[in-house]
């Protein structure tokens, strides 16, 4: 620093010389450093290490208030012969599979209508996505309300207004019915956000195809399977993962509206990994739950991930 | 058939007249416009419940023979002050407003760093970075809730704000990180190559330069994470235990749902306030929020 400023002697410009903390901050690999620094600590310490600590508890024997020792696969194995677990377990898989279809089924079929030429079309828009800003609690128990055993309105509606049944519906009271409310509810949930996705997607294909396609005599379902779809398969892709994902995972919806119950039949994994390492206190069981639920996400995002992606090649590589 | 011939030239031509003839619009209203009321009517009909719900008087609310129940015939505001005065409403209002704002803020900025550093300073490796934050995203609440809230129980922070402000920006942070990044790259690199030439330093350009070009990626972030904060439900179920530290999701369901008779009046008016803040703010922005949304889904 003084080499330069004494360089500069016969003419001197009035802040030649840059503080040593100015410098500092010019320095890339320090300005990289100090960047990445809050973001990467943040997730360090409170995704990454969590995460190993996760997998560790669950080859422990942890209660809340007392540190536990290793024991092996023994939560594993003990989850092996609880039915409540292989219940969660099915229904989870249950849950997601069936939720997922209709999400998607119905999202993309309200997304094809959005994607007319429609009046108040960003009003209409706006509208839709209530339900995914709404807390996810709340909306449950608009939900739980509307499925309630005596004063359900859906009942009301069926058996007074309509007459198509005889009894009220008992939504919450048994296992079945328990199931399809529920993944009625988290459909309900979920379309608005598959729906403005998909219609972001549908609105990136050019017009210009579907004219060619029409000049050429293709009919209306010609047009969805021949243009449509294959151009809306990178971005159903990414989308598919993350309903997937944050399905399988869900924990707000079922905790709200029935807890698990009745008797254990609608606990999902992440339900019952809560029962029973929070309010239980097996923090080490809780954790061997939560961490199980690691290889169907990995397998579950590779699937959707990857059987899309490579579609969209062949059929990217077809056309073009 | 007749619906696409139909359809397709006014949308080409958009000076055309809207109805070109009367057998298009018919079945344009049987194939568009009717489903579409439905999908609205079912999308919004469980928020008409609430609201109607709310402002039902109990003696109405239980008898479905004598009133309709689809409509309110005396309308009461017993509900929300009783909900208002009678429970702590107000400090989960405040609780759950202080945790979504700061950690808000705390993501933002940290995005905002992380962002710049992995798409203008360009090192070896900040590809990987890049992918890694956006894997950390895929890492959902429901398997870590177990060991945060032992970390959390460690570190002394059960039962305070201060735990949800922590945890919430590893939901916050890889989403918004990438939605920042996706906008830096929309941004001409050659603005930042004068900026230098000019002598300005890197911060003095991420500050005037590119964070002001970034203002409405900013917001879209900050929306975002906004309205995440607000719905999370996992952690602070797990890590608070006091009523008044509770935030609004979690107090609704642990501290109005006691005993067998629920009160469903008093339910749907806090389902309906909670709701309210978010919806009004989100409101306000909605054209950013689709663009987040749909912008970090196309990335």
């Amino acid at each position: 620093m003084s080499v330069s400023t004494e360089r500069h002697v016969t003419w001197r410009r009035p802040e030649v010389a840059p503080s040593l903390l100015a410098r500092l901050f010019d320095s890339k690999p320090f300005l990289i450093a100090i960047c990445l620094l809050p973001a990467v600590g943040l997730l360090l310490v409170f995704l990454t290490y969590p995460l190993g600590l996760g997998i560790w508890l669950a080859f422990t024997d942890t209660h809340v208030g007392r540190g536990g020792y290793f024991v092996g696969f023994e939560n594993f194995e003990s989850l092996w012969y609880d039915r409540v677990f292989w219940g969660a377990v099915f229904y989870t898989v249950f849950y997601t599979g069936v939720a997922t279809v209709l999400k998607f089924g119905l999202g993309l079929w309200l997304a094809l209508l959005l994607n007319e030429n429609l009046p108040f079309k960003s009003l209409l828009r706006a509208i839709i996505l209530l339900p995914w800003i709404v807390p996810t609690v709340l909306s449950a128990i608009a939900f739980w309300w509307m499925y309630d055993a005596q004063f359900s309105i859906i009942s009301y509606v069926l058996v007074d207004v309509l007459g198509w049944r005889e009894t009220y519906i008992d939504f919450l009271g048994t296992p079945w019915h328990a199931r399809w409310s529920l993944i009625a509810a988290n459909v309900w949930r979920g379309i608005p956000f598959v729906a403005i996705s998909l219609l972001a997607g549908l609105q990136t294909i050019s017009p210009s195809l579907y004219e060619a396609a029409l000049l050429d005599g293709a009919s209306s379902w010609q047009r969805f399977t021949r243009i449509t779809a294959p151009l809306l398969m990178p971005i159903l892709a990414v989308v598919l993962t993350f309903s997937v994902l944050f399905t399988f995972t869900d924990f707000q919806l079922v905790y709200a509206i029935t807890r698990g119950g009745p008797i254990n039949s609608t606990h999902l994994m992440a339900t019952l990994a809560f029962q029973r390492g929070i309010p239980g206190g097996q923090l080490g069981e809780g954790a061997a739950i939560a961490v199980s639920m690691i290889p169907f996400l990995i397998l579950a995002t590779m699937f959707s991930y990857f059987a899309l992606a490579r579609r969209k090649w062949q059929q990217g590589g077809d056309d073009e | 058939m007749s619906e696409a011939v139909a359809q397709r030239p006014r949308k080409v031509k958009a000076d055309l007249p809207e109805r070109l003839s009367w057998q298009s619009n018919r079945r344009r209203l049987v194939t568009v416009y009717l489903p579409l009321l439905c999908f609205v009517f079912v999308l919004l009909f469980p928020f008409y419940w609430m609201t109607v719900t709310t402002f039902k008087p109990n003696a109405e609310l239980y008898n479905y023979a004598e009133n309709n129940p689809f409509w309110v015939r005396s309308p009461t505001l017993a509900n929300i002050n009783k909900l208002l005065f009678e429970t702590s409403y107000p400090s989960w209002l405040w609780n759950t407003m202080l945790v979504a704002v700061c950690s808000t803020v705390l993501s933002l900025v940290a995005s905002v760093l992380a962002a710049y550093a992995i798409q203008r300073l360009r090192f070896r490796g900040s590809t990987y970075v890049g992918l890694a934050i956006y894997i950390a995203y895929l890492v959902p609440p429901s398997i870590l809730f177990i060991p945060l809230a032992t970390m959390v129980f460690q570190l002394g922070l059960f039962d305070s704000p201060l735990a949800l402000i922590l945890t919430y920006p590893t939901f916050l942070i890889p989403f918004c990180t990438w939605l920042l990044i996706g906008y830096f790259k929309s941004i001409p690199y050659e603005l930042e190559e004068c900026a230098l030439m000019d002598g300005a330093s890197r911060l003095q350009i991420l500050w005037r330069i590119t964070l002001p070009l970034a203002v409405p990626g900013l917001i879209s972030a900050g929306i975002f994470s906004f309205t995440l904060s607000w719905n999370e439900f996992i952690y602070a179920l797990a890590f608070i235990s006091s009523s008044e530290n509770k935030t609004v999701p979690v107090a609704i369901l642990t501290e109005l749902v006691q005993g067998d008779v629920y009160q469903w009046g008093a339910l749907m008016a806090g389902s309906l306030l909670g709701s309210l803040p978010v919806a009004i703010f989100y409101s306000f922005f909605v054209d950013y929020y689709v663009s987040s949304l749909t912008g970090a889904v196309k990335e």
